[in-house]
């Protein structure tokens, strides 16, 4: 028979089975995320088309015919930019929504009880779905410009879960901080609003190298960002230099993110039901 | 003992309480502020923060197919313990072992989504509650035939009345089948004739072996669904036992006797703040046949719709004897702009006899509307039938509910 043990210092050796055990949860509450994202919407999932294709449009005439910014080995530039909006995206959308998770479901921590991390993951979780839509776009668009495309696409899914991980971090974070200080709410837009145009999104990272050298693409690489754009645009060819330094210093400050988004969000997560 | 499913040793829980009149949540201003503001630690009582301990050390023991009813005034403790219990918060100190599978129930309806449709909204709520998908696949039909919005299945929640919300709500939590069932003052919930069907369904369930533990003011309901009970005050255990001697000593002690209800802090709701019964002699006391003021202060932080104010006076078994004093804002307008306001309701000739009673009041907007605030069983007070006393028969409590006027008239008819 199954034992529950309820103290102030619990043993958390079944923390994570537990996790596993209430994952039929996780799927509803991402099923449930989903389906609300576009009920009494007209058009609802073409949404998670028209934003792209709008930006996209934006910066294609805003950088592509104004400020003429070159691409290199002729890739076409929606391609490129397409190639470094979508994991923006798709991470930035991850980050606000998890970030907001836990505020927007207060009822339900006062009045039930799960895994807390449930929420901030569906949320992500959620998010997949919109991504997956506007990858129908990139893959249209390499279709219309007939573009060649390697079997390095098989590492999409890699890279898409690297885009996750990223954002799970400070999403786990900001959603536990948000939960005693609520300026944490103002932060995250502005953080989203700043990354786009810090990230390689409008140009390609060899641009940074190119004016301020080896150093200066290493320092830009601590935008953990950068090395997942690196690699998305690797994956669809519209890039074939990649940095191996830039992958690797990305990767390192996602996983750092990671540890220290878990390790405060389980500090905090038995005390939200009081704060919030 | 094996059979033991809940085993609670010396469970604490300790809350910080801000004195500052400022939001809930603090900002991190306040926080980063701190560590410059220079202020000795023994400053800190002066900032505000006050240790409170809502529960000071408290045990018990529970068998498997126990019904056991938690009771004690507002504020004893007992939400938070059903809190802890369900595992919401976490105790300060102490430890809880609890064998089995237990669900808890604190709130009808707990997670449904006003967008999503009555068909899903069991789905992800039957989760919520941690029932697997088979199970309320199983027991949809049921589920749906115990709700009655068979015909709006595939409306969203939203456009439901509160009524058909509720509905849909216990009829998902009666179908749990939990080992261990932790359920709160639910039933004061919904029309008359759903409250009998929820509790039909709570006597089937405590009849069926399974363990329950049950938060309630309503003595009556206790005394058919329990056979025990543990009565807390001041968050600790003062008595536990078969439930007849625990509800009738906690019922003569006459901790029920506070004819004032208190909870001034102000939130974004709007909530009471106070209630106050004045009653001809202090301390609670009333004299029968004398004038009886309610008094209620509220808290509207915006305007309202318009508010609605009910009360109704319950004896011991809290029992309602008295029709619902209604008050509406077509009436008297109130809290249609935000701030305090009081109401005060007058009886000229409270008629209540001898006896103890307590209030249920209920903070609403109109018909339809938003529900605020429901108060169970607050403001005890005791009437007493000083000066009026029959000197050769005693008037004895729960002889009558109430005093008529009456006019007798006397004559023979055969000598």
């Amino acid at each position: 028979m199954q034992e529950i043990i309820i103290r102030a210092k619990k043993s958390q050796t079944e923390y994570w089975a537990e996790l596993w055990r209430f994952r039929e949860l996780l799927a509803l509450f991402t099923w449930r995320d989903i389906l609300v994202r576009y009920k009494q919407t007209v058009i609802g999932v073409l949404w998670a088309l028209i934003r792209p294709v709008l930006t996209l449009t934006v910066f294609v005439i805003v950088f592509g015919r104004f400020a003429k910014l070159d691409t290199p080995g002729g890739v076409p530039y929606p391609l490129l930019v397409l190639g470094g909006m979508l994991p923006w995206h798709f991470f930035a959308a991850a980050l606000s929504e998890s970030s907001m998770s836990l505020i927007a479901n207060s009822a339900l921590l006062t009045k039930s009880y799960f895994p807390r991390l449930l929420l901030p993951l569906s949320a992500v979780l959620a998010t997949l779905v919109d991504f997956a839509i506007s990858l129908c776009l990139l893959f249209a668009l390499l279709l219309w410009f007939q573009f060649p495309v390697g079997p390095r696409l098989l590492l999409l899914p890699v890279l898409t879960a690297v885009a996750m991980l990223t954002a799970i971090g400070p999403g786990l974070l900001v959603t536990a901080l948000n939960v005693r200080y609520r300026d944490f709410r103002y932060v995250i837009p502005f953080v989203v609003q700043i990354g786009l145009y810090i990230s390689p999104v409008g140009f390609v990272s060899g641009l940074v190298e190119e004016r301020l050298g080896w150093w200066g693409r290493v320092l830009y690489s601590l935008n953990p960002m950068v090395g997942v754009i690196d690699g998305f645009r690797w994956c669809i060819g519209v890039q074939n230099e990649i940095f191996l330094p830039s992958i690797f210093i990305s990767l390192t400050v996602s996983l750092m993110m990671l540890g220290i988004g878990v390790s405060y969000f389980r500090a905090t997560e038995r005390s939200f039901a009081d704060f919030i | 003992m094996s059979d033991t499913v809940i085993h609670a040793e010396d469970v604490t829980k300790m809350y910080r309480l801000q004195h500052q009149r400022t939001a809930r949540y603090g900002t991190l201003r306040d926080v980063l502020a701190r560590p410059f503001s220079r202020k000795a630690p023994s400053d800190k009582a002066k900032t505000g923060q006050e240790e409170f301990w809502a529960l000071g050390g408290v045990s018990f023991e529970i068998k498997a197919g126990q019904v056991v009813g938690i009771i004690g005034r507002n504020g004893a403790g007992k939400s938070t313990l059903l809190k802890i219990l369900s595992r919401i918060t976490d105790p300060t100190g102490g430890e809880i072992r609890v064998r089995g599978r237990m669900a808890s129930l604190l709130e009808v309806g707990t997670g449904f989504h006003p967008e999503l449709t009555g068909r899903e909204n069991i789905y992800l709520n039957g989760a919520i509650l941690g029932m697997k998908q088979h199970e309320v696949r199983a027991r949809f039909d049921e589920i749906v035939a115990f709700s009655d919005v068979e015909r709006f299945l595939d409306t969203p929640v939203k456009r439901y009345s509160s009524g058909m919300q509720t509905r849909l709500g216990f009829a998902v939590a009666a179908h749990l089948q939990p080992e261990i069932l932790i359920v709160d003052e639910v039933l004061a919930v919904g029309d008359h004739e759903f409250q009998k069907r929820c509790l039909g369904k709570m006597h089937e369930v405590s009849q069926s072996g399974r363990t329950v533990l049950f938060v309630s003011h309503n003595m009556n309901t206790l005394g058919s669904l329990t056979s025990r009970c543990i009565h807390l005050a001041r968050g600790k255990v003062v008595n536990d036992g078969p439930t007849h001697e625990v509800v009738s000593k906690y019922l003569s002690q006459g901790e029920a006797n506070h004819p004032l209800f208190e909870s001034l802090e102000r939130g974004e709701a709007p909530k009471i703040l106070r209630v106050e019964v004045l009653t001809s002699k202090p301390g609670g006391l009333h004299s029968m046949l004398e004038p009886l003021e309610f008094r209620f202060q509220i808290w509207c932080p915006s305007p309202v719709r318009g508010a609605c104010l009910s009360f109704e006076v319950n004896d011991l078994n809290r029992l309602s004897c008295s029709a619902n004093p209604w008050l509406f804002d077509s009436e008297v307008p109130y809290a249609r702009n935000a701030g305090v306001h009081e109401v005060v309701c007058r009886m000229p000739k409270a008629r209540l006899f001898v006896g103890n009673y307590s209030l249920n009041i209920r903070f609403a907007e109109p018909p339809g509307g938003r529900k605020f605030q429901s108060l169970m069983g607050v403001c005890g007070f005791q009437v007493e039938c000083l000066g009026k006393q029959r000197l050769e028969y005693a008037f004895e409590p729960g002889e009558a509910a109430y005093l008529e006027d009456c006019e007798w008239t006397a004559r023979t008819l055969l000598q």
